[in-house]
């Protein structure tokens, strides 16, 4: 395992080379570069999992690199950690991240910046992947800092147009709202434990906290605030829909597969502190289950294939969410490997639809792609079946486990149960909706399929891996809690399996054969309308802090507290002129000036030495 | 000298220095107040010696050795700056030369 340095270490590499190289470097080095450091670094992961999974291993390994701060009682070590949590992240960041790397390669080709592209992609890999090993949390909130910075450029990539420039600004700044609330959690937590190192955390939590007592709350409540920040729940979710102003491929990176799960990380990493503040973990699933049904809701109805997406990847994440709040912890993190395969298998194809159409992203434009696209439309099927639900994909199981877990949960178990499978039973009707008007119906549209080594193969590795994944076995059941025992009963899995099926079936019915027109929400304007917008938070947020904060720089248009110094500048500025009229250059003026001042001076000081 | 002189000679001196500044003052040609400060010199100088002479010290004729050594290096720099100002401006009135003003 003395190779995990290299993880991280890789694609920093491949980062400083990108930058360094910036404009000398050709198109294919610049990928070799790029894609390879990534593979590599996957390849490393895999090197490491062997020994991780070697007879007799130990089953956690840590180690320091260098120190790096040491300041009074504070040291904080620049050390990675691994354990079966973060080999399960490092198999999601390292895996899909090189397959979505190979795809980028195709599928910026013909971008100018295509060099600025792979550095900053490899940044933020690198940033992830700091983020997943570090053994502390100065380290971890250095990399999740990074891979908000990776996030922003890579939003506002093509910065020429000022909408990009704008939803870069808006994601960066909601997720700082999260990230200033995560700091102070850490800055409190170190005030309590003494120590930020992450496995001293996990024996300490317990130990100092009292259950439900008011430090751990506070610092859980600040905690899951950065989470939710960066994973875009409740009620900082209003930033995910307008990253997809970016890149497909980083799309199906940063704001499907990886970054935007690094919140269900941290909650996941920090459980020792949640476990103590029941009421905060209670939040989360709270958070999780209204995110996944607002955003199922708003996902109905959206125009813009990738808008769509980005609904469905925050109400995914909602699921996470949901899960850590009821105490399925594995399950949350095994959902949120399925999720990183579909999510970025239904983010690649997408991006193959759009640029066989030449950028074009309005659903309605699109249909009957289903002829002349067959490789992506069989991946978005597979895609969309995992997305669903559907047995026997892979996210047939890591929803059954969540949902199966929600269940068990005291007094509020069956109702959580059944708003997660309200959530299924609209994730059907959107995803199939989507499916069924961009692939199903009447030609509009003559594709230019992209061809290559580039676009098919990946495709179908994910696709491949997205139906398989439901037999694999992430190794985190030592690290993290295990799941509330018991089976529910039978009929609740039938209803589970039933409701997707049913959903399928209802979009099947609107939106390929045109019957019960009724139902489509074309009929309810304004409900349409409320729903189109993601329930109005948008405007909420914009009533409530941007227009008074507006109106309020209007008011001080001209820095009110600016005054005091300005009127010091003035007053000087008047004294200037004022005393600049003695230096009149006349020779004989001065010298007068100087005669009656020494006489004056000269007569007061013998009118004292006479007293 | 004797004490009682003093006075006299202290009033001479200071009806020169006064004759001095108001040459200065009232002269506009830079010759004549260079000139005029050389009678406030004197006149300093003057009641020096006759201090000196009245306490019966010697610091005061030092003190004229040095001021008449003053005199003469401020005439050799002033004179020198007043060719100058002369090739310059072709003039040596001094309310003319007033380009320093604020």
């Amino acid at each position: 395992m003395h190779q995990l340095w290299l993880i991280p270490g890789l694609p920093l590499v491949g980062f400083f080379l990108l930058v360094l190289g910036h404009g000398r470097f050709t198109r294919s080095l610049a990928r070799l570069i790029g894609v390879g450091s990534i593979a590599i670094a996957a390849l490393i992961t895999l090197w490491v999992a062997l020994d991780f999974y070697s007879p007799g291993a130990a089953q956690t390994y840590q180690v320091e690199l260098w120190p790096w701060l040491t300041a009074g009682e504070l040291e904080v070590s620049f050390g990675l950690y691994l354990d079966g949590l973060s080999l399960s992240m490092l198999f999601v960041v390292t895996g899909v991240g090189s397959l979505i790397h190979w795809y980028a390669s195709g599928y910026m080709w013909q971008d100018p910046d295509y060099q600025r592209f792979f550095a900053y992609m490899n940044l933020f890999v690198a940033a992830m992947l700091m983020l997943v090993l570090a053994d502390n949390l100065v380290l971890l909130f250095l990399g999740w800092e990074g891979v908000g910075v990776c996030s922003f450029l890579l939003i506002g990539f093509w910065y020429q147009d000022p909408a990009n420039g704008y939803a870069a600004r808006k994601a960066f700044i909601v997720t700082r709202v999260g990230d200033t609330a995560f700091a102070i959690g850490l800055f409190l937590l170190y005030r309590e434990l003494g120590t930020l190192d992450l496995p001293s955390i996990m024996v300490l939590a317990p130990e100092k906290f009292v259950v439900g007592a008011n430090q751990p709350t506070l610092i859980a409540t600040l905690l899951l605030a950065g989470a939710v920040g960066k994973s875009a729940q409740l009620p900082l979710h209003i930033w995910l829909p307008d990253a997809m102003a970016g890149p497909t491929p980083v799309s199906a990176l940063i704001h499907a597969a990886t970054m935007v799960t690094a919140g269900v990380y941290l909650i996941a990493r920090t459980h020792g502190v949640f476990l103590q503040a029941p009421d905060v973990l209670l939040a989360v699933a709270f958070i999780g289950l209204f995110t996944l049904l607002i955003s199922g809701f708003t996902a109905l109805n959206q125009t813009d294939i990738k808008r769509v997406l980005a609904y469905s990847t925050m109400s995914q994440i909602g699921y996470m969410f949901f899960a850590l709040g009821v105490g399925a912890w594995s399950e949350s993190i095994f959902h949120l490997m399925t999720h990183a395969l579909f999510k970025a298998l239904l983010f690649m194809t997408a991006g193959s639809i759009i640029l066989a159409l030449h950028h074009e992203q309005d659903i309605r434009l699109m249909g009957g792609l289903r002829r002349q696209l067959p490789v992506p439309f069989w991946c978005f099927v597979i895609g969309s079946a995992c997305l669903v639900a559907l047995p026997p994909t892979s996210g047939f199981f890591s929803k059954e486990a969540i949902l199966n877990a929600s269940w068990q949960l005291p007094v509020y178990g069956p109702w959580f149960w059944a708003g997660g499978v309200l959530g299924a039973f609209i994730t059907a009707i959107y995803s199939f909706r989507l499916l069924f008007l961009v692939f199903f119906g009447a030609e509009k549209v003559q594709p230019h399929e992209p061809k290559g080594w580039q676009f098919h193969p990946p495709l179908i590795i994910l696709a491949t891996l997205s139906l398989v994944a439901g037999w694999f076995v992430l190794p985190t059941g030592d690290v993290l809690p295990s799941s509330p025992a018991g089976h529910p009963p039978m009929w609740t899995i039938v209803v589970a399996i039933g409701l997707p099926l049913l959903g399928i079936g209802i979009a099947y019915q609107v939106y390929v054969r045109h019957k019960w027109q009724g139902l489509r929400l074309a009929h309810w304007q304004r409900l349409r309308q409320f729903w189109f917008q993601g329930f109005g938070f948008d405007g909420l947020y914009r009533r409530l802090f941007l227009t008074p904060f507006t109106s309020l720089a209007q008011v001080n248009r001209n820095d009110i507290i600016d005054g005091l110094p300005t009127l010091l500048i003035q007053l000087s500025r008047f004294l200037h002129r004022l005393f600049s009229q003695l230096q009149n250059g006349q020779l004989r003026a001065y010298i007068a000036t100087l005669a009656s001042a020494a006489i004056i001076i000269l007569a007061l000081a013998i009118s004292t030495v006479g007293k | 000298m004797d004490n009682q002189y003093i006075d006299h000679a202290i009033i001479l001196a200071g009806i020169l220095f006064c004759l001095g500044l108001v040459g200065v003052m009232v002269r506009r040609n830079l010759l004549f107040m260079m000139i005029s400060i050389e009678v406030m010199l004197n006149a300093s100088a003057l009641a020096f010696i006759a201090a000196g002479s009245a306490w019966n010290q010697a610091e005061g004729q030092i003190m004229f050795l040095a001021v008449i050594t003053l005199g003469a290096a401020e005439v050799a720099v002033g004179l020198g700056l007043t060719l100058l100002l002369f090739r310059h401006h072709n003039s040596v009135d001094v309310d003319q030369l007033n380009k320093l003003r604020g």
